[in-house]
Formats: C-alpha cells, sequence, structure tokens
C-alpha cells in the first residue's frame, strides 16, 4: 500500500510520519502531483495559518490535484479547515470539498482549544471500535460547524464537527497522531478503509 | 469537557534524565525515551523535556533524543531548555517536538516570542516563568533561578500572551523541590488573567496538591518531575483521585 503525506508549507509532516511508522507502514512525503494521485492513500496534515496555507496550494497547482483525488484522503486539523469553503482565519477561501464555514471559538473560554477532549456520535469507517467518549488530542483556535457530514462531535464553548466524511475525503480536527492509543486506531481504520466505487487504480 | 492535563517533566543531562532539587543537587532517574514511553502507558497526557546540559555537544545529543522520543511516543511533547533563537527554535520543531518552552531567552530578547508565533504558530510557543516572591510581590527569575529580575511575573504573563504565546508554564521558586503544594494563588491569579492555558509547576508531593492546585489554582495543567520518577504517585492512582474529585481527567 503507497500512502503518501502530501508535502506543503503547514505540515506537521514528521509526527504524522513517525505515527505511521509505529504502525509498520512507510508513507512517502511528497509534493509531487504524480506521486499524490498514484497514491492508495492520501493524508493531508497541517498546522500553521489558512490564508498562507492556500496561497502555496494555490501556487503550486496542488489544490487541483488534491480537489480531483479518488482515493481515501485524510485531512488532519488545518488539513480539515483547509478543506471547508471559507475560514475567518485572515478571511480566507479554503479548498471548498465541504460547504462549511470556519469560525474562531468565542472567547468565553481560553483559546486555543488545548488539550484532551472527547469525541461522540460517531459514524462511519474512520471510528470503528472507537467508544462514544473516547479523548482525543486537539490544538486549534478555529473550528468547523456540525454539518450534515459531519461524523464526529466534540463540545468546546460549543458542538462542533470533530470529524467529517463525504464520498473519499474524511477529516479530522483533532491530532490522530499524537492522541494515545485511540488516534492509533482511528489512523489505522484510515488505512483499512477501501472505495468501492471509484475508478481509481493502484498501480 | 477539555481535560485537564497530567505533564511529568523530565529534565535531560547528556542523555540521561535527572531532578535538581531547587535546581541543585541532581539524581538520576533513567533513560529519557524509557521513561516517557512509561509515562504515556500509564495516562500521562502530555510530556515535558527540559535540557540543562550547558555543552555544544549536550545540546546535540538533546537534539537527537528529540527526534527519538517523536518517533517512540504517540502523545504531545514540550522541549526546552538553552532556546535562543529562531534556529533553535525551528531545529526542535524539525526533529520532531510538538511544542518549545522558552525561557531566559523571552525576557533577554522579547521579540522571539513575537517572531516564533509568526513564523510557527502560537500553538507550539510556551513559555516558561520562573518566579519568587520578594516582598510580597511575584518576580521573575532567569538563569535557571540563578538572576532575580525585577519583571512582575503576572504582567509579563499578560505580556507574552500578547506577543502570542500559546502557552505559560508558570514555576513557583519558593515551591519547587519542596513536595509541599503548588503556587495556588499566583497560579490562579494569572490563570484568570490570561486567555491562554497555564501549566502550573512547583511543589507537587500529594495527589491533592493536584487536585488544589486544578480547582482553587484554575490551573489547565499540572506538571511534576520527582513525584513520577519514583513513583511516589502513580499516574493512574491519582487521575482515579481527580476523577473521584469531578475534576475532569482522561482515564
Amino acid at each position: 500500500m503507497k500512502v503518501v503525506i502530501i508535502e506543503y508549507n503547514a505540515g506537521n509532516l514528521f509526527s504524522v510520519q513517525a505515527a505511521l511508522n509505529r504502525l509498520k507502514v512507510k508513507a512517502i512525503v511528497s509534493n509531487e502531483p504524480q506521486i499524490i494521485q498514484n497514491a492508495d492513500k492520501v493524508i493531508f496534515p497541517g498546522v500553521g495559518e489558512m490564508a498562507s496555507a492556500m496561497k502555496y496550494l494555490r501556487e503550486t497547482r496542488l489544490l487541483e490535484i488534491i480537489r480531483n483525488l479518488t482515493q481515501p484522503v485524510l485531512g488532519i486539523c488545518l488539513g480539515l479547515q483547509l478543506f471547508c469553503r471559507h475560514s475567518e482565519e485572515n478571511d480566507s477561501l479554503g479548498i471548498g470539498i465541504f460547504e462549511a464555514n470556519v469560525k474562531r471559538f468565542p472567547p468565553s473560554e481560553k483559546v486555543p482549544h488545548m488539550g484532551w477532549n472527547q469525541i461522540h456520535k460517531l459514524k462511519g469507517p474512520l471510528f470503528e471500535n472507537i467508544p462514544d467518549g473516547a479523548n482525543l488530542y486537539f490544538v486549534h483556535s478555529y473550528y468547523a460547524e456540525i454539518l450534515p457530514e459531519t461524523c464526529g462531535e466534540s463540545h468546546y464553548i460549543l458542538p462542533f464537527s470533530a470529524a467529517i466524511q463525504k464520498e473519499n475525503y474524511f477529516a479530522v480536527q483533532f491530532h490522530p497522531e499524537k492522541s494515545g492509543k485511540a488516534g492509533e486506531e482511528i489512523l489505522r481504520n484510515f488505512l483499512s478503509i477501501k472505495m468501492n466505487s471509484q475508478d481509481h487504480s493502484p498501480i | 469537557m477539555l481535560t485537564k492535563r497530567i505533564i511529568p517533566c523530565l529534565d535531560v543531562q547528556n542523555g540521561e534524565t535527572v531532578k535538581g532539587i531547587n535546581f541543585v543537587n541532581l539524581r538520576s532517574a533513567g533513560d529519557p525515551v524509557a521513561l516517557g514511553k512509561r509515562y504515556s502507558e500509564e495516562g500521562a497526557d502530555e510530556l515535558v523535556y527540559l535540557d540543562i546540559s550547558a555543552s555544544i555537544e549536550g545540546r546535540k545529543t538533546f537534539r537527537e533524543l528529540v527526534s527519538r522520543v517523536a518517533q517512540e511516543l504517540n502523545i504531545p511533547f514540550t522541549v526546552g531548555g538553552g532556546i535562543k533563537s529562531i534556529a533553535d527554535i525551528s531545529a526542535l520543531l524539525k526533529a520532531g517536538a510538538d511544542k518549545v518552552s522558552v525561557n531566559t531567552a523571552a525576557v533577554v530578547n522579547p521579540h522571539l516570542i513575537d517572531e516564533a508565533a509568526k513564523a510557527f504558530g502560537s500553538q507550539c510557543i510556551v513559555v516558561a516563568i520562573d518566579a519568587k516572591a520578594v516582598e510580597k510581590k511575584w518576580l521573575l527569575t532567569i538563569y535557571g533561578g540563578r538572576e532575580q529580575s525585577q519583571i512582575n511575573a503576572l504582567e509579563w504573563a499578560k505580556e507574552l500572551q500578547e506577543r502570542g504565546a500559546g502557552e505559560i508554564l508558570l514555576t513557583s521558586m519558593d515551591h519547587d523541590g519542596t513536595k509541599n503544594g503548588f503556587a495556588l494563588e499566583l497560579t490562579a491569579q494569572m490563570s484568570e488573567m490570561l486567555s491562554i492555558p497555564v501549566i502550573a509547576s512547583g511543589g507537587a508531593g500529594t495527589m491533592d496538591h493536584f487536585a488544589d492546585v486544578f480547582t482553587i489554582g484554575k490551573a489547565d495543567a499540572a506538571l511534576a518531575a520527582s513525584v513520577f520518577h519514583f513513583r511516589e504517585i502513580p499516574i493512574p492512582q491519582l487521575k482515579k483521585y481527580l476523577q473521584e474529585k469531578q475534576i475532569p481527567v482522561r482515564i
């Protein structure tokens, strides 16, 4: 199985790669369109700022590549926010896979939302064998609202999307690579997802 | 609900874990990677590795250690000790650290915090504040407690937040190593004043001390070293105790 981690200017690539190593999966880190397109699984991690990440993705034409992938893709943290339509962070447009708006947490509690929090209302293949209320590690100041595509909810100040899924696009706001055993299980689940109705054929 | 974090701290010198009692007299407590893994398995929410080596060789060993920790650990960890520049921060983050903790360098050059937050994001910039009570005021000490400044610790914390620090690691030098409990009043004051998380450090001796620092001290996280290293307080037991006290923790 070819797993490719997309390399760009807002990556937290090392941690994700290390987490996959612990699962005995050697991932390739790349920004080469062909390598990304030919992967069986694509991971799009992200730590950083939305507008500068978008600028980079546009300039390198990775934006179009990401938008047209047919294999399972996993966005992590900023990756989830980049999959959305728009973010309040520097009033930036996103890739727009999900019709969602990313907003800043109101300042009624400490922001960023940093630490371990529970996830509920779990749906879909990412969360197989993950119990409702499992604790996962979050670090973020912006959140995606609850959507029809939400497949995991968390609550901090207000309810927000901890995980979303639309067709082959999966995205999580927490860091599975830093979320202990539960996070490992979620990564393992992602790696075993099979997309049936895809024309993509691994080389 | 966001849980309160328990953070074991590992002081590392030349690749070995040590713990200072009032920052002198060091006692060895094992291999940093093995110890970190054990803590992670026991339920630690995060780890802090502090490099207390003074030599260039020691710094190099520490960076290698950071990348080993990043390979092995599946929870977040912060590294600190001797960070002076953006290049130091960049090297440690590249080695796989999730956050860096800056101390004296932030006092010497406060712009470092603005620059670091801009370059790497506030979420990975922790600033350590070592405070000491002097004539009823909490003042900053720097250079590992060797130099007393006249800077007010609370005002400094506020400034750091404005400059883009993502978290404050607050140590009371009067409590550190005493095992008589955390500086509750100072911690509460700082935590209530700031909109970023405060990690309380210094003085943990009993499970009640942890409960107090979360309730009375309003800390977001609590850090300790020797009570964990020498198994005086096992982490699973501590978490169970806190849960019984209605304090939200990750079990």
